[in-house]
């Protein structure tokens, strides 16, 4: 009991600090913009909520100490409340604080504004004390959720998870009704702002039957599936593939111009992350210059096709153009891989982070402006044009960038399970040992350098067709970041991973507006916990899974049955990526 | 990796390399040369540039001492240290102005000067101490590219929770009269801040030499690096040495950071970005993981930074070489890397 206490102490403690943090960076009074529940809930409002909840579920998890702990029911709910209690009284302290002191001219974000936000509206007083029993019956509430039964625990998180998902993709899921003529749906669910209170109700009913019901019946549903023949499995394979791609084709005509520009970014950015991930993810080489690729790139194509360029201005066509870009990439691959490529991991990080800011200072500079367009860049890329049809609308721009898409996925998978993909494994696993083998490492690394590249002058490419114009400001090192952050998210060297991590890191700030002034500091806390707690990101592909788990023990006791996996993979990472 | 010796440079897998070499000689060369014929900066500009060049690389030598420590210990980049270094000055602006609205800047401008600086050394220490202890301890014995991949996290994660904290802007720090003008020593006519940072540095240095040279904890230091294992096995408490190392390197971090801000007099939330870069080229320079080797390499990289622009690039008629001043550091890092991968002083398996 005394240690659950402790640790719950612990887990109160670091949850005060997290809604500290998100107080003070200035997240909470920026997403309190946003609507939730119509006029009822805020992003902003729910976030302590949140992290209370969070703490108090954690606090009443089994703790390993030799062997694990399950604490009784009444320790549980005890260390839950303590946890949100903690936590409660920490941010109490601090809207006290933020009242008696002028603390604002140093801590920009500590506002009156804040505090209200924080007190729920509520005068001083009140306020206060809601923070703190509010604290400590929300961590209850998540101690609650964590001793329920396995089925239903799943269940509740599903639907709460659920319903905060479907009130941050108003935009998304209103344009896609409107485009369907499902007025009605959208109606019943969503006020102009945020989601109607009946909707809301309705959709966390809905979602936490459905997610009970699922974690009840899927084992079953899986089962069946994994006791089919291989043809039917690869039937069932297919046609899923197969409608997600009628689902894929189809998309631009409902989702109007907002959401198809949020598209073209997100495909561009799967197509950075596809090439990233050949030399991150296949070849085990950190590049973190992979921008100076992409603004390649988009210059090459500004100076081939735009008539604007300043010195040489051949106007091709585009789709004439592409193909001598990504030459071009991959030749300032080869170029800028051949004498870094005998470094050990993090040097090369280094020398190619250096490369991409090099890049970037001399398309910037007066030297080239004369042949680059320095700082004004270069304007006027056309358009492509696929057989009189102008694709300058975001909407028809998504066809080539989809393509693309496929094309890089599926040269992707099949050099993975191809011999070089087979030299690369070998050679990220262990260099030495490759090329004792007989394995050219130089060779392989070099044909990974240039690949990657010429995926990246792809993206670049179709990047400068889309915004139609090229400046050096806007390719610096947040795009190799952001490629990098997103492969670490989704899974490195996993393919399904690039297009979830750029769904989610790339896709999710375009609907959110009002954050993308704290996307970078969302992907350094992306990077920092997914190293620390999930090094194999959240799709990883099966062998490296299998790879970062070896060490790790088959023949544990299943002291929860439905438990086992998650807990194992939260509790014991042995992160091995090379 | 072998050495690089003028013997190796015929050799067939050297012949990219050899081409490089002569290639970059061949432009620093003419370039200089073209420069001085051309005999546009007369003796008291350059001379005003090896000024600005000895401050500018004192600093990245405080800087580079922070990355040499670490990694000569861990073996690993901690990317975040150029935020280290940002945290304290950004920190530290607050105290400045608050002593200069009350006074004590114009009254006693050494006390209110001692004040930001220990305020900036505080803070970066404790950043530095929070990261190893949240950030890379939980890490260690991960392969290279995790904590590399957490460090570049962190990085951002500082950055963007200073810009939350204190706000976008640039903040200006209040000008200490002393610091103006400047004073002639034989003959050279130097900015009295950049004497000033310059003697600073140096001090810091000096004191940190003897640190890891004469004290018991940093014989610990020592043999910590040398062998992580044995020296455990000798009752040496890693973990703590461990610690000590991040917050000798944040103090040093905060120092730098304050004396850079009396050279540039602004800070903002973005100011560790390059000259974090810079300093990590100063340390592999030097040879990363030796501590002189860092003092070197940053001397050496501020007096390239400050005059080769000039020297190289302006006898080819570039215009404003000093925008590319970033792209000489670059340079000079990957040179190195490519050429000779354990810097002047470096210890051989490293690389």
């Amino acid at each position: 009991m005394g240690a659950f206490l402790r640790r719950a102490l612990f887990f109160g403690f670091v949850a005060g600090l997290v809604v500290l943090h998100l107080a003070l960076v200035g997240l909470i009074v920026k997403l309190d913009e946003r609507n939730l529940i119509n006029g009822l809930v805020t992003i902003g409002t729910v976030i302590p909520i949140l992290v209370a909840l969070v703490a108090g579920f954690l606090a009443a998890r089994p703790m390993r100490r030799g062997e694990l702990v399950i604490p009784t029911p009444m320790t549980g709910l005890l260390s839950g409340a303590v946890a949100g209690l903690t936590g409660g009284l920490m941010v109490a302290a601090f809207t006290w604080l933020a009242d008696a002191y002028s603390i604002r001219d140093v801590l920009i974000n500590a506002s009156p504004k804040l505090v209200q936000i924080l007190h729920w509206g509520m005068d001083a007083t009140t306020g206060t004390l809601a923070l703190i029993v509010g604290g400590a019956a929300m961590g209850l509430l998540g101690a609650v959720i964590r001793i329920l039964p396995g089925t239903l625990r799943r269940g509740a998180i599903t639907g709460l998870s659920a319903v905060v998902g479907l009130a941050l993709m108003q935009t998304f899921v209103v344009q896609i009704l409107t485009g369907l003529s499902l007025d009605f749906i959208s109606t019943f669910f969503y006020a102009r702002d945020g989601m109607t209170e009946p909707g809301a109700v309705v959709a966390l009913v809905a979602c936490v039957v459905g997610g009970w019901a699922w974690a009840e019946r899927g084992h079953a549903v899986r089962t069946r599936y994994t006791t089919m023949t291989p043809t039917q499995r690869r039937n069932i394979r297919w046609s899923f593939i197969g409608i997600a791609i009628l689902i894929l084709l189809s998309l631009p005509m409902f989702v109007g111009s907002f959401l198809a520009t949020a598209l073209d970014t997100v495909g561009i950015y799967v197509l950075l992350g596809l090439g990233l991930n050949i030399v991150v993810g296949f070849a085990g080489l950190l590049d973190l210059g992979y921008v100076a690729f992409y603004a390649v790139g988009a210059y090459a194509t500004a100076v081939l096709t735009s008539g604007a360029s300043p010195a040489f201005a051949p106007q091709l066509n585009f789709w004439l153009a592409v193909p001598l870009v990504m030459l071009v990439a991959a030749l300032i691959g080869l170029t800028i891989g051949a004498p870094v490529l005998r470094l050990r991991g993090d040097y090369l990080a280094i020398v190619t982070l250096a490369f991409g800011e090099i890049a970037r200072i001399i398309f910037l500079s007066d030297w080239m402006t004369p042949y680059l367009g320095g700082a004004q860049g270069i304007l006027q890329v056309p358009a492509p044009n696929f057989f009189g049809i102008d694709l300058r609308q975001p909407e028809k721009l998504y066809y080539p960038i989809l393509v693309a898409c496929i094309i890089a996925a599926v040269a992707a998978i099949s050099l993975a399970n191809s011999r070089v993909g087979r030299a690369w494994t070998a050679m990220r696993e262990d260099e030495s040992v490759a090329e004792a083998t007989g394995i050219n490492t130089t060779k392989y690394k070099l044909l990974a350098f240039s690949l990657g590249a010429t995926f990246g002058g792809l993206a670049g490419a179709l990047y400068a067709v889309r915004i139609g114009s090229v400046f050096p400001q806007e390719l610096n090192i947040i795009v190799s970041i952001n490629a990098l952050a997103l492969i670490i998210l989704g899974g490195i060297g996993s393919i399904p991973g690039v297009i979830v991590g750029s769904v989610v890191l790339v896709g999710l700030p375009e609907l959110l507006r009002e954050f993308s002034e704290y996307r970078l500091l969302v992907y350094g806390i992306v990077l920092v916990a997914m190293m620390l707690l999930r090094p194999e990101g959240l799709l990883p592909n099966r062998s490296r899974r299998a790879e970062l788990h070896e060490g790790e023990d088959d023949s544990k006791p299943d002291w929860d049955e439905q438990d086992w996996e998650k807990e194992a993979g939260a509790e014991t990472p042995t992160p091995m990526i090379t | 990796m072998r050495r690089f010796r003028l013997g190796n440079l015929f050799k067939r897998n050297n012949i990219l390399l050899t081409v490089v070499a002569v290639l970059v000689t061949a432009v620093v060369v003419i370039g200089s040369a073209q420069t001085i014929a051309k005999g546009r900066y007369t003796l008291d500009v350059w001379e005003s540039f090896v000024i600005s060049g000895v401050a500018l690389g004192a600093v990245y030598a405080l800087i580079a001492i922070g990355y040499t420590l670490v990694y000569g210990i861990l073996f690993m980049i901690n990317f975040a240290h150029g935020e280290v270094f940002m945290a304290g000055a950004f920190t530290a602006v607050f105290a400045a102005q608050a002593l200069a609205s009350e006074g004590l800047v114009a009254a006693n401008p050494v006390l209110a000067f001692a004040i930001v600086l220990v305020v900036a050394m505080i803070t970066s220490m404790v950043v530095a101490i929070l990261l190893e202890r949240l950030a890379y301890r939980p890490l260690r014995g991960a392969p290279r590219l995790v904590p590399l991949i957490t460090a570049i996290g962190a990085s951002l994660f500082l950055q963007y929770t200073f810009r939350g904290l204190y706000g976008a802007g640039i903040k200006a720090y209040p000008t200490f009269e002393i610091f103006r003008g400047s004073i002639e020593i034989a003959g050279l006519v130097i900015p009295v801040a950049k004497a000033f940072v310059t003697v600073i540095a140096v001090l810091l240095m000096v004191a940190l030499y003897f640190f890891v040279e004469r004290t018991r904890t940093g014989r610990a230091m020592r043999a910590v690096s040398e062998n992580k294992d044995v020296a455990a096995m000798m009752g040496i408490n890693v973990d703590r040495v461990i610690v000590i190392t991040f917050a000798i390197g944040g103090v040093l971090a905060g120092a730098a950071g304050i004396l850079y801000t009396l050279i540039f007099n602004q800070v903002s939330y973005t100011m560790g970005f390059f000259p974090g870069i810079k300093a990590f080229t100063a340390a592999v320079l030097g040879g990363i993981g030796n501590i002189v080797g860092a003092m070197l390499g940053g001397l050496a990289l501020g007096l390239l930074e400050a005059v080769a622009p000039f020297l190289i690039l302006e006898g080819y008629n570039i215009p404003s070489p000093n925008q590319l001043k970033d792209v000489i550091a670059f340079s000079v890092l990957v040179l190195v890397l490519i050429f000779r991968p354990t810097g002047f002083l470096g210890r051989k398996e490293n690389v």
